[in-house]
């Protein structure tokens, strides 16, 4: 009686520590991975959305600017303004991120416009009052700045869904996805960057 | 039995650093200090002489300037290496990401400001863009590299304290809010010292309830006096004992480059 009195609580601090000792474990293992890298993945997404957001903010500025010297170009700006237009009316929140066709139409919008927009600077180089204009220097700039700071988030994206991918794809995470999270997809990356990616090359035999 | 459970066990927790080890390929000189002269660029007087300029600057505003000079990218942009850099070493300060390097590539003939986080307001892509053209890249045009760091590094800190550049009227959108938060502090002690002469000069029959409350006023009033001179002062970062340290400031690209 008086032995097992004493055993009890014994036995409940033990079931305690192995409790902690496994959970401890656990979380050494990797059963955090999977929901932390998704977390990583939209934070990274909404950087991109930002950054891409942030270029179409300058774009009305820079084509008035440009307006005020070379209204001659009415085509190369008017591309500009369309593509923006374009680019602007899709957007992707982080719960439609896998969705392969839209994410395929969304980099379509804004390689669009980055198309537009480096004609339109290539143009401005034939217009020398222009290219001295302290306030189209400004804006050239920024301009430059956010195609860095977009491809800063695009790369930071591209590592947070390959991390995300890695961890599901290998052997803890693999396993923990198909015991506790099954719901979680393989995400969809950017893909290259270079301007013939999308066609497949061509083959002959 | 137990030992190859244990092996198995070791294995499984190293994966996940592995993995993470695999992923950096770029190789970053040290951070030596806040000069760190990797391309021989600059002699020691000068080099103690900027390092002293920056570490003034930090200790007035906790901003962090690193002034490197880099003699290889190792393939890559000066725009791609920079940011990596910043984040690599970490500078400004982990909650304000205030940190801002001058990264000079004399190989590749590029320079580039890169600009953390909280820091894109004042030094904006416009006003690097500014001190690189305006003020770096005509000096390295002479061959004159420690001249153009030197005033770049004085145009930054002039751009910084809220002096931008010369007839860049363009950038008009400068926030003149630093004085926002102090009001609000200001106004936040006002109402807590009214509320303690108010508690302390309530005598009579409650006296001891509001000596309490009073008591409670003065801890929350310590608490945000506690709070502001932590947020105003900060020195802590990461440098003690004469050694320089990021504070862990994030980078995401801001910042403009040049060529020469």
């Amino acid at each position: 009686m008086l032995t097992r009195q004493t055993l009890l609580p014994g036995r409940h601090v033990w079931q305690l520590a192995l409790l902690m000792v496994v959970a401890t474990l656990l979380s050494g293992c990797g059963i955090n991975n999977i929901p932390t890298y998704d977390e990583q993945v939209k934070s990274a997404w909404s950087q991109v959305e930002n950054q891409y957001q942030r270029r179409a903010d300058l774009v009305p500025n820079l084509v008035e600017t440009v307006k005020g010297f070379a209204a001659q170009e009415q085509e190369t700006l008017t591309a500009v303004v369309e593509a923006r237009s374009k680019a602007t009316s899709i957007q992707i929140d982080a719960s439609s991120l896998d969705d392969p066709q839209k994410l395929q139409q969304f980099q379509q919008a804004q390689k669009q416009l980055s198309g537009a927009l480096s004609r339109l600077m290539a143009v401005s180089e034939r217009y020398p009052e222009l290219k001295s204009n302290q306030n189209f220097l400004a804006l050239q700039s920024q301009l430059e700045g956010t195609e860095n700071r977009i491809a800063v988030a695009r790369r930071d994206f591209i590592q947070a869904v390959e991390r995300y991918n890695t961890e599901i794809r290998t052997f803890p995470g693999r396993l923990w996805r198909s015991l506790l999270y099954s719901d979680m997809p393989l995400r969809e990356n950017f893909e290259a960057t270079s301007d013939n990616a999308d066609q497949a090359p061509q083959v002959e035999f | 039995m137990i030992n190859c459970l244990r092996v198995a066990l070791f294995a499984l927790l190293l994966t996940p650093a592995l993995g993470a080890q695999a992923q950096q390929q770029l190789e970053f000189p040290e951070l030596t200090g806040r000069v760190v002269d990797q391309a021989e660029l600059l002699d020691d007087s000068l080099e103690t002489q900027l390092s002293e300029k920056l570490k003034a600057h930090e200790e007035a505003t906790t901003e962090q300037l690193v002034v490197a000079t880099i003699s290889d990218l190792q393939g890559r942009s000066i725009e791609e290496y920079g940011y990596q850099l910043g984040r690599q070493w970490g500078i400004g300060q982990v909650d304000e990401d205030n940190g801002a390097l001058l990264i000079v590539a004399p190989n590749a003939r590029k320079v580039r400001i890169e600009v953390g986080y909280g820091l894109e307001g004042r030094l904006t892509d416009a006003q690097s863009s500014a001190i690189i053209n305006r003020v770096i890249t005509p000096a390295f045009r002479e061959g004159d590299y420690a001249g153009g760091i030197t005033q770049g590094v004085e145009a930054m800190i002039q751009v910084l304290g809220g002096d931008p550049m010369a007839s860049s009227s363009a950038d008009g959108a400068r926030n003149d809010d630093p004085r926002g938060p102090a009001s609000i502090f200001f106004f936040i002690m006002l109402v807590i010292v009214m509320a303690l002469v108010r508690s302390g000069g309530g005598g009579g029959r409650g006296g001891r309830r509001r000596g309490r409350s009073g008591l409670l006023a003065g801890a929350l009033l310590g608490g945000a006096l506690g709070h502001g001179g932590s947020g105003g002062g900060f020195g802590g970062g990461g440098f003690g004992g004469g050694g320089f340290g990021g504070g862990g400031g994030g980078f995401g690209g801001g910042g403009a480059s040049g060529g020469w």
